[in-house]
């Protein structure tokens, strides 16, 4: 897509949002511009807090999501034995909607980051764990062989091999996830905390219906969804190149 | 520069594939390994580049028992052995990259890096610089194993292995590489050893011919081929002579389909 396109489709989105508003008149939705003018006063105010808040989470599991996944992923993908051996208990696991386990985590480890980070981290983890266990299961045996001919030990297979496999993966499953975890991020944060989006979003939505200011906290989440997105895009052009040619 | 001494292997829980076999190859010959699938050639084409292991005798390489894969050697696949994520001109690159990776430990790499001139002059010498910036799903078969090829000279070796590398590419991109790999045997001084089951390559390819059969292999069938160096010997008598002579013997070898 260029981003002409994404320009027109980001006009157009606004365009309807507008005349929504201006139909309904109702202030429960407000209009852009109105949102646009408490977003940027809120920003002013603790908005940007709330968001590193979030960002904060979402970033932490994010990266340990891949420094577990990944390398699981591919010890399973290489081990036809552990791999025989796991794949059922992941195939029970896989299409378990991680959001429901929320409130467990919350008893289990109250208030604070520590739950939130953890469900995310589920999340990821099993999207990237499976994505990589395939990517990696299908390495063929012959380039693993000739690149061992040249002198490659563990380390270098490593190095490049296996890493520049599962990039793609990693990449993937991030791709196919961000959504599901910024979503699950606002679940978490409505409990038990007063940092973040999610809490930003629905103490002034429900609280002190100050709607304005809820829609300037959804802008907010909306764009650091997107802005996940469109890093996890910009890295995938980076790292792996060659998916991109013809 | 190969000594095959009282070989046996067996994958497990199958019978053996060599059984108490005996083999030399002298430094710069060209030899085709021939037979039917199943018998064995691709095993020892991976013992002889330090993959798999005898489960009892020896494999010496210029006196040296085999331990894992030697410096010297190089291994070119049919299919598969580069890398889909990097250019021609990275997995030309990847044997250098791996011994700068190690550093010349005399384990993983020569103990002493020949300084050379990287890999340009081999894209060049494989007519492939000019794709050197392309990636592998964008290349032709033959493409790609010139590249394989430019891997494997870049990593100056004095010993390279062929596993059916020209069988998936068609009649005249095959004929022209097997030429070129002949000539490029003779220009660095190499030994060669290809493994295929086409009665015709190994018939143009092999100076010497060695038959595996059904396993177990108990002893070397050689065949000679002197008549294979001369010029025009894929249109000789001799040629069909001797592919008429393989292909019967390969019959007997073998037990009824």
């Amino acid at each position: 897509m260029r981003k002409r396109e994404i320009f027109f489709a980001a006009v157009a989105l606004l365009l309807f949002w507008e005349a929504a508003a201006l139909i309904l008149q109702n202030p429960i939705l407000p209009t852009p511009q109105r949102v646009a003018v408490s977003f940027l006063a809120e920003l002013r105010d603790d908005l940007p807090g709330h968001f590193l808040s979030s960002l904060w989470r979402v970033a932490a599991s994010t990266i340990l999501a891949i420094a577990l996944g990944a390398p699981a992923g591919l010890v399973l993908g290489q081990s036809q034995w552990l791999n025989k051996t796991f794949s059922p208990v992941l195939y029970l696991l896989y299409p378990i909607p991680k959001v429901v386990f929320v409130p467990i985590l919350l008893l289990f480890f109250g208030i604070g980051d520590l739950p939130k980070i953890l469900i995310i981290f589920l999340i990821l983890f099993f999207q990237i764990l499976v994505l990589v266990r395939d990517y990696s299961a299908a390495i063929r045996p012959e380039l693993l062989m000739s690149v061992r001919s040249l002198g490659a030990g563990r380390r270098a297979l490593f190095r490049f091999v296996y890493l520049p496999a599962s990039l793609p993966a990693i990449l993937t499953a991030l791709r196919q996830s961000v959504g599901t975890s910024v979503a699950v991020l606002y679940v978490a944060e409505s409990f038990a905390t007063q940092r973040g989006l999610g809490y930003y979003i629905s103490f002034n939505g429900s609280t002190l219906f100050d709607y304005p200011a809820m829609y300037a906290g959804i802008v907010a989440l909306s764009l650091l969804g997107l802005g996940l997105y469109f890093m996890v895009d910009w890295l995938e052009r980076k790292l792996s190149p060659w998916l991109f040619v013809s | 520069m190969i000594e095959v001494r009282n070989l046996t292997f067996a994958y497990t829980h199958s019978q053996p594939v060599f059984l108490d076999f005996n083999w030399k190859v002298e430094r710069g010959e060209t030899w085709a390994i021939l037979g039917p699938s199943g018998c064995g050639k691709t095993t020892l084409l991976y013992l002889l580049a330090g993959l798999r292991f005898p489960n009892s005798g020896q494999i010496l390489i210029d006196e040296q028992p085999l331990t894992r894969p030697r410096p010297q050697t190089g291994l070119i696949l049919q299919e598969y052995g580069l890398l889909p994520w990097a250019t021609v001109r990275q997995n030309a690159e990847l044997g250098l990259r791996i011994r700068d990776f190690y550093g010349p430990d005399g384990k993983h790499g020569p103990s002493v890096i020949r300084q050379n001139s990287g890999v340009s002059k081999w894209l060049e010498r494989l007519g492939i610089a000019s794709i050197q910036d392309k990636y592998i799903h964008q290349i032709s078969g033959g493409q790609r194993q010139r590249t394989a090829i430019a891997r494997t000279l870049a990593t100056d070796p004095n010993l390279m292995l062929m596993d059916e590398a020209f069988s998936s590419l068609d009649a005249l991109t095959r004929e022209s590489l097997q030429n070129l790999t002949l000539e490029l045997q003779a220009e660095q001084n190499l030994t060669l050893v290809i493994v295929t089951h086409a009665i015709e390559e190994a018939a143009v390819m092999g100076r010497k011919i060695l038959l595996l059969e059904q396993p177990p292999n108990t002893r070397a069938v050689i065949v000679d081929n002197p008549g294979m160096a001369e010029k025009g010997f894929r249109s000789s008598q001799e040629y069909l002579e001797l592919c008429r002579s393989l292909r019967s013997r390969m019959e007997d070898g073998r037990a009824a389909p």
